[in-house]
């Protein structure tokens, strides 16, 4: 069981003469191996709330649990995906995932058969003595992937992974990302500002306005998912609701 | 790029390039010559001004004791490294420049890196560096004379505050350079502050620090001749300020071309180590 429960969490910016409010009384539960998705505007605090839960950002009321524990800080029990490249660049594919396995405390050993058993699920077993400056950016993100799913996470959270990513990559990379979760199965907040991508990976869709919960919506096409699905009526009904919902929220914010 | 991904549809192969010979005009913005072009130029340009350095002092049109020809320049400088006197000023020089260059290396690393992660030492040091940098090092060289003397502690004194200064800030910059996402990288797979600094911070930012250090091996050689120019009795400087009274200008020339190129070896060596220090960056063939 791991849950991430995030409750009436609020978080203001603060600079020298004003501060916004960035968060207003954020209710969000996920539940055990739920794949969740975060979509809304730029500047609604998605990223934000992930930064939050990932423990990299203080917040000033509310609580965040991990299983009905409050958080404190950063920690293993969260994996996260950043959007920009956070492969270390003076080390390799594989020395970059032990890297985060000697972190986690785990013997040499058990590091290297990890390591390049994390890099085959995200078909980059032949890349394990790339440097990052070899390999493309969408390699780089499967390997960030692999790193932080490698030392068992409870909860991943990924603050949009394919962002920078072209868009024949990017479906590669959702595939590839559904087969993964598919066979590891755990927690997953993914924030997006992509619908299809939202729709297409998810369980549940968070549609944020300006720092607050809009609207959810359940997804509820069967799994295994698979490209085809794209283009059945369900599917694009739901991403056409999803859509409109976002934009109520630009309008009422401009 | 040496890994292919296989997981990517094939690219079509990259497009050939037809002519390499056609790059036209140099005088388009950003428009760049081959490599035997490139050197070719610059050789010009080099002969073009020894030349010029030849005929002016060959032909007499100007008087050797201000510019003596380029053969005098070359016979004096055999003569004094045959009798020994160049190498002994050489060696006095470059363990000046080695010590305190290492000293304020080590300083400024220790110093920038802490001032580039900690509020506290950021505080600290950043208002008083950017201070003291402004002050000219010419004027402390009196000042570092009544302090400690002429001996090689005063020419340690001067090049130090010539170099640490700029170097601390060079290294602090290159410190807030890494990428944010690396230190919260770090924090969430529970490393301790000490550990992000040591494992993630310092390797991120050496090849920035490497680069600082590089520009100001620079600075240190006119600092060390600085030194030397003013109080001393032995190094490169000294022998230059003693031709002046001798009027032996060819002695000057030749040890003013010496420094260049000893500098230009040293920032070569520099280069060459951050192929080999920085081989990641590198894509293999």
């Amino acid at each position: 069981m791991s849950t991430l429960q995030i409750n009436g969490l609020t978080k203001s910016f603060y600079s020298a003469k004003q501060s916004r409010l960035v968060l207003k009384g954020i209710n969000l539960t996920l539940a055990d191996n739920e794949f969740v998705s975060i979509v809304g505007t730029s500047g609604c605090g998605k990223s934000t709330l992930l930064s939050i839960a990932a423990g990299l950002e203080d917040y000033d009321d509310g609580s965040v649990c991990v299983d009905g524990v409050a958080i404190s800080g950063a920690g293993m029990d969260r994996g996260v995906v950043f959007q920009s490249y956070t492969l270390l660049p003076w080390l390799t594919a594989r020395e970059n995932v032990e890297f985060a396995l000697k972190a986690a405390g785990y013997s040499a050993s058990d590091c290297r058969e990890l390591a390049d058993e994390h890099l085959t699920q995200v078909n980059l077993n032949h890349a394990a003595q790339a440097y990052p400056n070899e390999l493309s950016g969408g390699m780089k993100q499967r390997v960030a992937i692999a790193r932080a799913l490698s030392y068992r996470p409870k909860i991943l959270l990924m603050d949009e992974p394919f962002g920078a990513l072209d868009a024949m990559t990017r479906r590669q990379m959702q595939e590839l990302l559904t087969q993964v979760w598919e066979t590891h199965r755990l927690t997953v907040m993914f924030v997006t500002h992509d619908v299809e991508e939202a729709v297409y990976l998810s369980d549940r869709i968070v549609v944020m306005g300006p720092g607050t919960v809009k609207s959810t919506y359940e997804v509820p096409l069967p799994r295994p998912r698979h490209e085809d699905m794209c283009t059945s009526p369900d599917f694009i009904a739901l991403q056409r609701q999803v859509l409109r919902s976002i934009r109520e929220d630009t309008v009422e914010s401009a | 790029m040496g890994y292919v991904d296989t997981a990517k549809h094939d690219r079509p192969p990259p497009p050939t390039i037809v002519s390499r010979r056609k790059r036209g005009n140099l005088f388009v913005i950003g428009r760049q010559p081959g490599r035997a072009g490139y050197i070719a130029i610059a050789a010009g340009v080099f002969l073009l001004l020894a030349c010029s350095w030849w005929l002016a002092s060959g032909l007499g049109l100007v008087s050797p004791i201000f510019l003596p020809t380029p053969e005098a320049v070359g016979l004096r400088l055999s003569k004094l490294a045959a009798d020994g006197i160049l190498w002994a000023d050489l060696k006095v020089s470059l363990y000046r420049i080695a010590i305190a260059f290492l000293v304020s290396s080590l300083m400024s690393i220790v110093i920038g890196v802490l001032a580039g992660c900690y509020g506290f030492w950021k505080a600290s040091f950043e208002p008083l560096v950017d201070f003291v940098r402004y002050m000219p090092v010419v004027a402390f060289v009196p000042l570092s004379i009544l302090w400690s003397g002429t001996g090689d502690f005063q020419k340690f004194l001067i090049i130090w505050l010539g170099t640490f200064f700029q170097q601390v800030l060079m290294v602090m910059d290159a410190v807030k350079r890494v990428p944010a996402d690396f230190i919260g990288l770090g924090r969430t797979l529970g490393m301790a502050d000490r550990r992000i600094l040591l494992k993630i911070v310092l390797p991120s930012a050496f090849p920035g620090i490497w680069d600082a250090l590089r520009i100001s091996l620079g600075w240190a050689w006119t600092w060390l001749v600085l030194a030397e120019l003013v109080a001393s009795t032995s190094g490169l400087g000294y022998r230059i300020t003693v031709s002046q009274r001798f009027f032996q200008t060819d002695t000057i020339i030749g040890y003013i071309l010496l420094l260049g190129v000893l500098g230009l070896v040293t920032d070569q060596a520099m280069r060459a180590a951050e192929k080999i220090l920085f081989r990641y960056n590198r894509r293999r063939p």
